[in-house]
C-alpha cells in the first residue's frame, strides 16, 4: 500500500493562507498569553517561597504557613458556594428545559443569563447591605438551638459578614454560568431516549431521571466543576462580604472566619512593599494552580463522555 | 395479556391542523395489523395516539375514541402514564439508554414500575425477555456491557425486550426495520410472528413485502395532498389490500402506481 508515497499538495489559494495564518495566530495568542502569566507568576514568586518574617512583614514564620490558611478559606467558600448553587441550578436548568412552558422558559433563560452580567462589586454591596443583615438573627437562632453542631456553634457573628454569607453571595454568582450549561447539556438529550422512557410508562419526573440526568451527568459535574473555578477565584464579592480573621475553622457562623487568597490579595496589596508584594503575587500562583487543577479535571471528566455521547 | 383495540371516529390535531381525520378501525387480540401508506398520510400519528405518545408534541391532540377492550384511553380520568405500561412502544431508530449496561435497559421499565424487585426475580426477567426478543443466545455472555456497544437489529431487539418485560396488553412498532439491513429485519419478523400468539401487535411499516409476510390485517393511509389531513382509505385482510383491494388508491400504491 505505501508505495506511493509522493504526498497529494492542495492547491494554494490566498484566502485560504490569509485565513489560516490568522487562525493560527489567533490560537498560538492564547498560549502566549497564558504562558506569560505562568512565567510572570512563577519569576516573581520565587523570592517569597525562601523569605521569613524579616523580609516580609506580612509573613507569620513562613510563606506556606501564610498560604495554608488562605488556601483553606478559598476552597472552603467555594465548596459552601457549590453545595448550595449545584442542587438549585440543576433545578433551574430542568425547569427551563422540561417543565416550564416554552413562552416562560426562554424569558426565564433570558433572566439567568442576566444574572451572569451583573458585575461582582454589585453583589458585594448586596451581600454587605442586604443579605448579611437579613441572614444575621438565623444565624443567631442557629447557634441558639443547633449550635451542638459543630458547624454551626457560636459565638454568632453581630455583622452575619460570615463565611457561610461569603458562601451564599458566590452561589448566587456562580448560579447562572451552571445553570446554563446545565440547561444546554439537559436539551440535548435525544428525543428517542425521552421517548423511550415515556413509552416504557414513565412519569415526567421519572423520565427525567432515567433519560435526561444520566445523558447529562458529565455536563453536570463540568458544569459544577466550572462554577467552583469562578467561586475560587472570586475578589470583589468575598473581600466585602467576608470579615476576615485568617484563622482554620469550619465553624460557618462566627466572627472568626478564613480569608481567600483572591480577596486577600484585593485588601493587601495596596498597602504592600518589597518582598510582601512577592509574597502576595505567590499566594497568587497558588490560586492559579488550583484553578488549573481544578479546569483539568474538567477536562478529563468532560472527555470520558465521549463514550456515552448517545450517538448511537 | 392480549386485548382488542376499537378506534372510532379519531381525529388527531396538531395545533390547529387537522393531521389524520376520521379513522375507524378494529384490531383483535393477538393478531398484527399493518399500516402502510406515503410519508407524510398520518399513520406514525395514528399509532402513537394508540398510546398516547403523541402527546409529547406539544399542541398535540385528539378528538374521538380509543378503546382498549372497551376502556376509552381518552376519558378525563385516565392517567396517560398507566395507558402507556399497557401500550408499549417500539421505535423505528433503536434507542436503548446508552448509559444503561444490557440488563439495565431490559429492567428500565419495571424499575420504574415496581420499584423492588429481587435480584432472583430480576434476573429471571432478564432472561425472559431477552428470550422472548431471540436476543439471548446472543448478549448473554455480557449482560453488563453497554447496550450501544450492540449492532442496530441487536439493539432494536434490546428495545423490544424492554417492551416485554413490562408485560404489556399491546406492542406499537414505528417501522422498526427501517434503520436495519435485511437479515437484522427477518430477525425482527420472526419475532413479530412469534410475540402475535401473547400480544396484540400494530406494525408501521414503509416495506410492502413487510407488511404482506408479517400482518393479518391491513390499514392504507393516504393523503389527498400537502396541508391535507390523512385518511383510513381501506382496512381488510393483508391477503385481500395485496391481491383485491376495492379502492383504486390502495391497488396503485400496493402495485407500485401512483396518483
Amino acid at each position: 500500500m505505501s508505495t506511493a508515497s509522493t504526498a497529494i499538495k492542495a492547491k494554494q489559494r490566498p484566502g485560504d493562507r490569509v485565513f489560516s495564518g490568522s487562525a493560527v495566530f489567533a490560537g498560538s495568542m492564547i498560549l502566549v498569553t497564558l504562558a506569560a502569566v505562568a512565567l510572570f507568576l512563577i519569576v516573581q514568586s520565587i523570592p517569597a517561597f525562601f523569605a521569613s518574617h524579616e523580609d516580609a512583614s506580612i509573613l507569620p514564620e513562613s510563606f506556606w504557613s501564610y498560604v495554608g490558611p488562605l488556601l483553606f478559606g478559598t476552597i472552603w467558600a467555594a465548596a459552601l458556594a457549590l453545595i448550595m448553587a449545584v442542587p438549585i441550578s440543576i433545578g433551574i436548568a430542568l425547569f427551563i428545559s422540561h417543565y416550564a412552558p416554552r413562552r416562560l422558559a426562554s424569558v426565564l433563560g433570558y433572566i439567568v443569563d442576566l444574572l451572569a452580567a451583573v458585575p461582582s462589586v454589585v453583589f458585594g454591596l448586596w451581600g454587605i447591605g442586604v443579605l448579611a443583615p437579613a441572614v444575621q438573627p438565623i444565624y443567631a437562632w442557629l447557634v441558639d438551638n443547633v449550635g451542638w453542631f459543630p458547624l454551626f456553634s457560636g459565638p454568632v457573628s453581630g455583622t452575619g459578614r460570615t463565611i457561610l454569607t461569603a458562601g451564599i453571595v458566590l452561589a448566587v454568582m456562580v448560579l447562572p454560568i451552571m445553570t446554563a450549561i446545565c440547561r444546554e447539556v439537559f436539551l440535548q438529550t435525544p428525543v428517542l431516549h425521552e421517548e423511550a422512557a415515556l413509552a416504557l410508562g414513565a412519569t415526567r419526573w421519572e423520565m427525567i431521571r432515567t433519560a435526561v440526568l444520566p445523558f447529562g451527568r458529565s455536563g453536570i459535574v463540568s458544569a459544577a466543576v466550572l462554577g467552583l473555578g469562578r467561586a475560587l477565584g472570586e475578589t470583589m464579592a468575598v473581600a466585602m462580604v467576608l470579615s476576615a480573621s485568617g484563622a482554620v475553622t469550619f465553624q460557618l457562623l462566627t466572627s472568626v472566619n478564613p480569608s481567600t487568597i483572591a480577596a486577600n490579595i484585593a485588601l493587601s496589596f495596596p498597602e504592600a512593599f518589597g518582598i510582601n508584594v512577592n509574597v502576595l503575587i505567590a499566594t497568587g500562583l497558588i490560586l492559579f494552580i488550583v484553578t488549573f487543577v481544578v479546569n483539568a479535571i474538567a477536562r478529563w471528566i468532560v472527555s470520558r463522555r465521549q463514550e456515552f455521547s448517545g450517538a448511537n | 395479556m392480549s386485548k382488542r383495540i376499537e378506534v372510532r371516529d379519531l381525529n388527531v390535531y396538531y395545533g390547529k391542523f387537522l393531521a389524520v381525520e376520521g379513522v375507524n378501525l378494529e384490531i383483535e387480540p393477538r393478531s398484527v395489523t399493518a399500516f402502510i401508506g406515503p410519508s407524510g398520510c398520518g399513520k406514525s400519528t395514528f399509532l402513537r395516539t394508540l398510546n398516547r405518545m403523541h402527546e409529547v408534541i406539544p399542541g398535540a391532540r385528539v378528538e374521538g375514541e380509543v378503546l382498549i377492550d372497551g376502556n376509552n384511553l381518552y376519558d378525563p380520568d385516565v392517567d396517560p402514564v398507566l395507558v402507556r405500561r399497557q401500550v408499549g412502544m417500539v421505535f423505528q431508530r433503536p434507542n436503548p439508554f446508552p448509559t444503561m449496561s444490557i440488563k439495565e435497559n431490559v429492567l428500565a421499565g419495571v424499575k420504574l414500575n415496581n420499584k423492588r424487585i429481587s435480584k432472583s426475580d430480576a434476573d429471571d426477567l432478564v432472561e425472559k425477555s431477552l428470550l422472548g426478543a431471540n436476543l439471548w443466545n446472543e448478549v448473554k455472555d455480557r449482560l453488563d456491557r453497554p447496550g450501544s456497544g450492540l449492532s442496530g437489529g441487536q439493539q432494536q431487539r434490546l428495545c423490544i425486550a424492554r417492551a416485554i418485560a413490562v408485560a404489556p396488553e399491546v406492542i406499537l412498532m414505528d417501522e422498526p426495520c427501517s434503520a436495519l439491513d435485511p437479515i437484522s429485519t427477518l430477525a425482527i419478523e420472526d419475532l413479530i410472528e412469534e410475540l402475535k400468539l401473547q400480544y396484540t401487535i400494530v406494525i408501521v411499516t414503509h416495506n410492502m413485502q413487510q407488511a404482506s409476510r408479517v400482518s393479518d390485517k391491513t390499514a392504507f393511509f393516504n393523503i389527498a395532498g400537502t396541508g391535507k389531513p390523512g385518511n383510513l382509505i381501506e382496512y381488510a385482510d393483508t391477503t385481500t389490500i395485496f391481491s383485491n383491494p376495492s379502492v383504486k388508491a390502495t391497488e396503485d400504491y400496493v402495485s407500485g402506481r401512483f396518483g
